[in-house]
């Protein structure tokens, strides 16, 4: 029997190395069932060194990741993926020598209840057009789509998705919006990092905000504006 | 007699056969070694070895158990498929993170250690393998005689390279090794067990070097040396065609056969170096081969 919990995913005192160096130095965070969490902060904050220890793609962690109560630190990340999490990761992770239609099919279902083929194709209508050219001859708005797109068939509830509007002209930065606006009503929960804070504002709940490998502050949307000048600070913008 | 270019063309067609024959070994070789440079990142300089493994299993199949040809060609690629797994779980795993140049070393070391010791349990020379009975004898094809096993080595050899590429290029499974190939862990993490796969991949290799000693056993002798002879001109196939491509070293190899096989005819001095002229001019014009990307 699983234990009452109180959050979907819970970090307590994360620590993340890769090889050498010691990059997060205890992290604290919650997210809680369909919230919208984004986790905010400079370049070498640590952001996506905390996205990639929950997905378990980092191979030294310590401290404590509960997902639906369950202790995930220690299991690689195939094992975590079984519980339903899925990551888009920053580069986007589109692979060369499949097509658009074999990388969108290539996550495995680990649950029932993914969005069907033509949900995705109605909220990506580009990806249906292309589905047989090469995945990375799409444009880098479509191959977001993609990413986004492929992890949303396998039933996964929490999505992790790494600055999902890196790089993308502004039309294609809303469409995105729009998109995680509607995925928060389906039910979905998503953990955002970003850096760019005004996108944030539009889709989020909640920000965590991270300095030097730690969650140093954690601020409500709905308190955003109040604390523009705190956030400038932090964010050195 | 008819002749082509001066040459009578029983020998033309002779010599073309012989290189289409050692052309379907290249190929299944080559083949074994794309598939597992791919994925591990390996050279695979145990390969010759395991070639040879294969023809010896399927002696001691035979000696000691009355087992024929056709069991053997059943059962010898997962036995010696199987001592590849166990390599690659006890060994080439914990290489995956260092240079090339490791793998290699390992794998050049362990081949010389089999070698070594089927060399001190069966000697240097030759050991006969008798055809299977179904397979003896050959046809009049009008312009040539082709003796049957010969031709079904050709067969099954084509079969076998078509077949793998077609799982590899064109199915779901295929898509995983593709996508493993490229960002392994991105795709462990979409929930697939990688480091499973990469162990049944490289048994897969194994396994294809193995049926190609089987297949060999017949044709030349069954010796230790046999794949160590053979391996050098598959490296230079594997070059030729381009590290890791499939197709590329399907076709690398079957063309290089038929190359080796005129120059035969046409130059019979060359016949042992023209392999290696390909390569030294392949590799000048395009160094990640005919077939290779650029990395």
């Amino acid at each position: 029997m699983a234990e009452a919990f109180k959050s979907l995913l819970e970090v307590k005192d994360l620590n993340a190395w890769y090889g050498e160096s010691h990059i997060l130095h205890g992290v604290d965070f919650e997210v809680n069932d369909g919230e919208v969490v984004t986790l905010l902060g400079r370049n070498g904050a640590g952001k996506t060194t905390t996205l990639k220890s929950v997905m378990g793609m980092v191979e030294r962690r310590e401290g404590s990741i509960r997902f639906k109560g369950s202790e995930t630190t220690k299991l690689t990340s195939n094992r975590i993926a079984g519980f339903g999490l899925a990551i888009c990761p920053e580069e986007r992770g589109i692979f060369s020598s499949l097509n658009v239609e074999e990388n969108l099919l290539l996550p495995p279902e680990v649950a029932p209840g993914g969005l069907s083929l033509e949900r995705i194709y109605e909220l990506f209508p580009n990806l249906k057009e292309r589905l047989k050219s090469q995945g990375t001859k799409l444009s880098g708005g479509e191959q977001q789509m993609l990413a986004i797109g492929r992890i949303l068939r396998t039933g996964a509830k929490m999505l992790l998705l790494d600055e999902p509007t890196e790089g993308l002209a502004p039309v294609i930065v809303q469409q995105i919006g729009r998109t995680l606006t509607k995925l928060k009503a389906e039910g979905f929960t998503i953990l955002l990092v970003e850096q760019n804070f005004r996108f944030a504002a539009t889709v989020a709940d909640r920000h965590y905000v991270m300095e030097n490998g730690r969650v140093v502050d954690m601020i409500p949307n709905t308190q955003l504006e109040a604390s523009m000048g705190k956030l400038h600070e932090y964010l050195g913008v | 007699m008819t002749e082509i270019f001066g040459v009578p063309t029983q020998a033309l067609f002779g010599q073309l056969l012989i290189g289409l024959i050692n052309g379907s070994f290249y190929a299944l070789l080559s083949l074994g070694l794309a598939v597992i440079f791919g994925l591990l990142n390996i050279i695979n300089f145990t390969h010759g070895a395991q070639y040879m493994m294969g023809a010896f299993v399927a002696y001691l199949l035979g000696s000691k158990l009355g087992l024929g040809y056709w069991w053997s060609l059943l059962l010898v690629p997962p036995i010696v498929g199987a001592t590849g797994m166990l390599i690659e779980r006890l060994m080439l795993s914990k290489l995956y993170k260092l240079d090339h140049l490791y793998g290699l070393l390992l794998t050049f070391g362990l081949a010389l250690i089999i070698q070594g010791l089927f060399r001190n349990e069966f000697g240097t020379s030759g050991l006969p393998f008798s055809m299977p009975a179904e397979l003896s004898g050959g046809r009049n094809l009008g312009f040539m005689f082709l003796p049957n096993y010969r031709g079904w080595v050709i067969v099954a050899s084509l079969v076998i390279c078509l077949g793998t590429w077609f799982v590899i290029e064109k199915t779901k499974l295929g898509s995983y090794l593709r996508a493993a190939t490229e960002n392994p862990a991105l795709v462990q993490a979409f929930g697939i067990n990688v480091p499973r796969m990469i162990t049944l991949t490289y048994g897969f290799g194994v396994a294809l070097a193995a049926l190609a000693g089987v297949m060999a056993a017949p044709i030349y002798q069954v010796s230790p040396q046999m794949g160590a002879d053979l391996i050098i001109v598959v490296f230079a196939v594997v070059v030729i065609g381009g590290m890791g491509s499939i197709l590329g070293s399907i076709l690398t190899g079957f063309g290089l056969g038929i190359v080796e096989g005129l120059t035969k005819v046409f130059y019979p001095e060359a016949s042992n170096t023209v392999i290696f002229v390909i390569m030294a001019i392949v590799l000048a014009a395009k160094p990640a081969g005919l077939f290779g990307t650029q990395k």
